[in-house]
């Protein structure tokens, strides 16, 4: 009753089901490893449809754009990857966390 | 993750049974383990603990790193009971994380402007947790000291196995409460759930300081449910 009903349809597991339901190929990343004062807890998670749709949160909103860009190539390879983000000039990437924090993120496609 | 084991998680997260993922870094979400069904090996007992902390973590067994995430519902606090203390409990329980509601059938006391922004139900227990049942994510205080209204509740909860289950009143009160739960068929074990008098023994001595030791006793029944120190 007063629990679910809002979180539901912001929900990223339900919105994957819902989108393989369609027809949609789907992946979904999860925070799996966090340091120092990371945005969202380890077990987060994003999910991504191969068109580009996107429902949850890995970050806060810091990292997601990259995320979704590899989503869509892991949909396409059906390989798992693991991404790691970090303060920017830390890592390869030209996103970072601006909380100084650092995530491991593993991508993996559905099945 | 294959696809039939995240409608399987999505079914137990609907139904309100916690949950635990497996997964490795090369392949993915591998398994699905529901609350019920754990095994007792070293997965299980990680997995397990992920559950009651509710915390994902990474574990290392047999040479393997597998991450675990836990799905665990989230608390239902259904207090019985419009009373000076629920008024103290009420923002309280919502600043440590948990939304409470509560059922009264005396109008007169479950009135909105007694309970701002808190789900009221003026009617019986019986007919509330009929429609809405109870569940082992259910945490419920009996605190109308009226048999009438109290028991019922307190009744529903045994039979839901609900991880927290409180009820107010003195020895002499709780001891006519068991007389009456013996006649209604449960035996001591499961009367022996209820915790009564309700609350952490802190010497409380007004409903403010009630409602600390209720809000600790349910904290306390959560965190630690399902393992050996749970009471």
């Amino acid at each position: 009753m007063v629990h679910d009903s809002s979180a539901r349809s912001h929900d990223p597991l339900t919105a994957a089901e819902d989108w393989l339901a369609g027809g949609r190929k789907v992946a979904l990343a999860t925070v799996i490893e966090t340091w120092g004062s990371a945005p969202r807890p380890a077990g987060s998670h994003l999910a991504i449809s191969e068109d580009g749709d996107f429902e949850g949160s890995v970050s806060g909103g810091c990292v997601e754009g990259a995320v979704v860009a590899e989503a869509i190539e892991v949909i396409e390879t059906a390989e798992p990857k693991v991404l790691e983000f970090g303060v920017a000039d830390e890592t390869a990437w030209r996103v970072g966390l601006s909380c100084g924090g650092r995530i491991r993120v593993l991508v993996e496609p559905f099945g | 993750m294959d696809r039939t084991l995240l409608h399987g998680l999505n079914e137990a997260r609907a139904s309100r049974r916690g949950a635990v993922t497996v997964a490795t870094e090369r392949h993915g979400v591998q398994q699905l383990l529901l609350e019920g069904e754990i095994p007792g090996d070293a997965l299980g007992q990680a997995a397990g603990k992920a559950l009651r902390t509710g915390k994902a973590s990474s574990v290392e067994i047999d040479g393997e790193t597998l991450f675990l995430n836990a799905y665990v519902p989230p608390v239902r606090f259904v207090v019985i009971g419009a009373v000076h203390i629920t008024q103290a409990l009420a923002p309280m329980a919502r600043a440590a994380g948990y939304e409470l509601e509560i059922i009264d059938p005396r109008g007169a006391f479950a009135t909105p402007d007694r309970f701002p922004d808190v789900t009221l139900h003026a009617e019986w227990p019986q007919d509330v947790l009929a429609d809405d049942p109870l569940d082992a994510y259910t945490a419920l205080a009996a605190i109308t000291h009226d048999p009438k209204i109290d028991d019922p509740a307190l009744i529903a909860a045994l039979q839901a196995d609900c991880f927290y289950i409180g009820a107010l009143g003195s020895r002499k009160t709780h001891g006519r409460r068991v007389e009456r739960l013996t006649e209604a068929g449960f035996d001591d074990a499961a009367i022996g759930r209820i915790d009564a008098p309700i609350g952490l023994d802190i010497g409380a001595a007004n409903p403010a300081e009630i409602a600390v030791a209720i809000l600790a006793q349910m904290i306390a029944a959560f965190r630690r449910r399902g393992s050996e120190s749970a009471r």
